[in-house]
């Protein structure tokens, strides 16, 4: 059972790192959105601190949304997502596998630049931790989230627009956490409550997600 | 060996938007037997070797694999047969090589590289080892997905027009793959519309949408 779980991801890293330029498209894009908020609102400290978390935060979610289009497609339109279905293992296991592998692949990248952007945004350094905390708990819940959303709209027109209609709403909680978390260490109230949540959040996504994805999957290849 | 025919399907239905495509279609494969499916375009050929993979699910009846319905089997199935659709399941950006061993992975085998290369070599695509599948051409790539049976080690092999985009030599090539797979004891279903030459082995039929 690991062991296919290892191949997922290491398949899908791999096909990643063959498609750089398709991967490097959500980290620009998250770069330049968090990059505007600060030339768009102008250089007053006050006015950036307290918009900077719920910027970054919003920033990664966009990213995230942006990369999801293509966790399914590509290996529906070409067959091997077939193939990968009918390996001898639970479907379950395998959208385990492509979400953890679309984390390693795009949130990760997240987790490292957040701190150098959070810097524009005049973040002090313990908020900067907690930014990083929150992300780290935050994106893994975006990818499995996303997985489901990815596999409802598989060869759908218009899949997209659709899953960004789908998902965003179950984005919502990862997004109040995720952005509070910050927003309390800034105002003095702490973390934890917020961190807490999202990390309950976290084990929900973990336990549920892989199950729905799957049945979507069966459905949507039908 | 117990009673059961390895392979058997009874009464299926397929419906596609509220037509039927077929209704009350029943076989039984046991080992060292072809099964061809006959049928023009649109008649549910492929539907039908979608339902035994697995991937559908039929409107009525039921496929069982020894004894077995195939949502209980799912794991035993999934290591026992192998399927090549009408689209390859290969990757683009991998190489024939990589393609095959990465399959090779998922399915839980493993697969060194020397065999790996003899079953491309067998498929004539000796030239090719290290090119990404994506500049190779379509009847190559075909190979490519087809060099993946010699190496899945599967008993049953669902073929959907295997020979699409084949040579005449590739034709022959695959015609006896599977020859020698049904000849070893192994299991073959599949759809072609061109004549098929199993010199010695009349493969049983099944007609869908008449």
């Amino acid at each position: 059972m690991l062991r296919f779980l290892i191949a997922v991801i290491r398949r899908d890293i791999l096909l990643a790192a063959r498609r750089r330029g398709d991967w490097l498209t959500a980290q620009f894009f998250f770069v330049m959105v968090t990059s505007l908020f600060p030339l768009g609102i102008g250089p007053e400290p006050a006015m950036l601190r307290t918009i900077g978390p719920g910027v970054v935060w919003v920033a990664a979610l966009l990213a995230c949304l942006l990369s999801l289009g293509r966790l399914y497609a590509d290996d529906h339109r070409d067959g091997s997502l077939e193939q990968l279905l009918l390996a001898p293992y639970s479907n379950a296991l395998l959208a385990l596998g492509k979400a953890i592998a679309h984390w390693i692949i795009n949130g990760i990248p997240l987790l490292l630049i957040a701190p150098v952007l959070g810097i524009q945004f005049g973040l002090p350094a313990d908020a900067l931790v907690v930014l990083v905390l929150s992300l780290a708990i935050g994106t893994p819940v975006l990818s499995l989230l996303g997985g489901i959303g990815a596999a409802l709209t598989l060869g759908l027109r218009g899949g997209g627009v659709l899953i960004t209609l789908l998902i965003l709403p179950l984005y919502v909680p990862v997004l109040i956490f995720g952005a509070g978390a910050v927003d309390g260490t800034l105002s003095g109230t702490g973390a934890e409550a917020h961190l807490s949540l999202l990390g309950a959040v976290l084990v929900m996504a973990l336990l549920v997600a892989p199950w729905i994805s799957a049945l979507a999957l069966r459905v949507s290849v039908e | 060996m117990n009673a059961f025919p390895v392979l058997s399907a009874e009464g299926l239905a397929c419906e596609r938007s509220e037509h039927t495509l077929f209704h009350g279609l029943g076989f039984e494969l046991d080992g060292g037997e072809a099964l061809l499916v006959r049928g023009g375009n649109g008649r549910g050929k492929t539907s039908l070797l979608r339902i035994l993979c697995g991937l559908s699910q039929p409107a009525a009846g039921a496929v069982h694999w020894r004894g077995e319905p195939l949502a209980r089997v799912h794991e035993q199935y999934g290591r026992e047969m192998a399927y090549v659709g009408h689209v390859n399941g290969i990757k683009d950006d991998l190489t024939p090589l990589e393609n095959l061993r990465l399959a090779a992975d998922l399915g839980g085998r493993t697969l060194d590289e020397d065999a790996a290369v003899a079953a491309l070599e067998q498929l004539g695509l000796g030239r090719c080892l290290d090119l990404p599948a994506r500049v190779l051409s379509f009847g190559q790539r075909r190979r490519v997905a087809l060099a993946g049976l010699v190496t899945a080690g599967a008993l049953l092999w669902i073929l959907d027009e295997p020979l699409t985009g084949l040579d005449v030599h590739g034709v022959a090539l695959v015609e006896g793959l599977i020859r020698d797979h049904v000849l070893a004891g192994g299991m073959v279903i599949m759809t072609t519309h061109q004549p098929l030459s199993l010199d010695g082995l009349t493969p049983k039929s099944v007609s869908v949408g008449e």
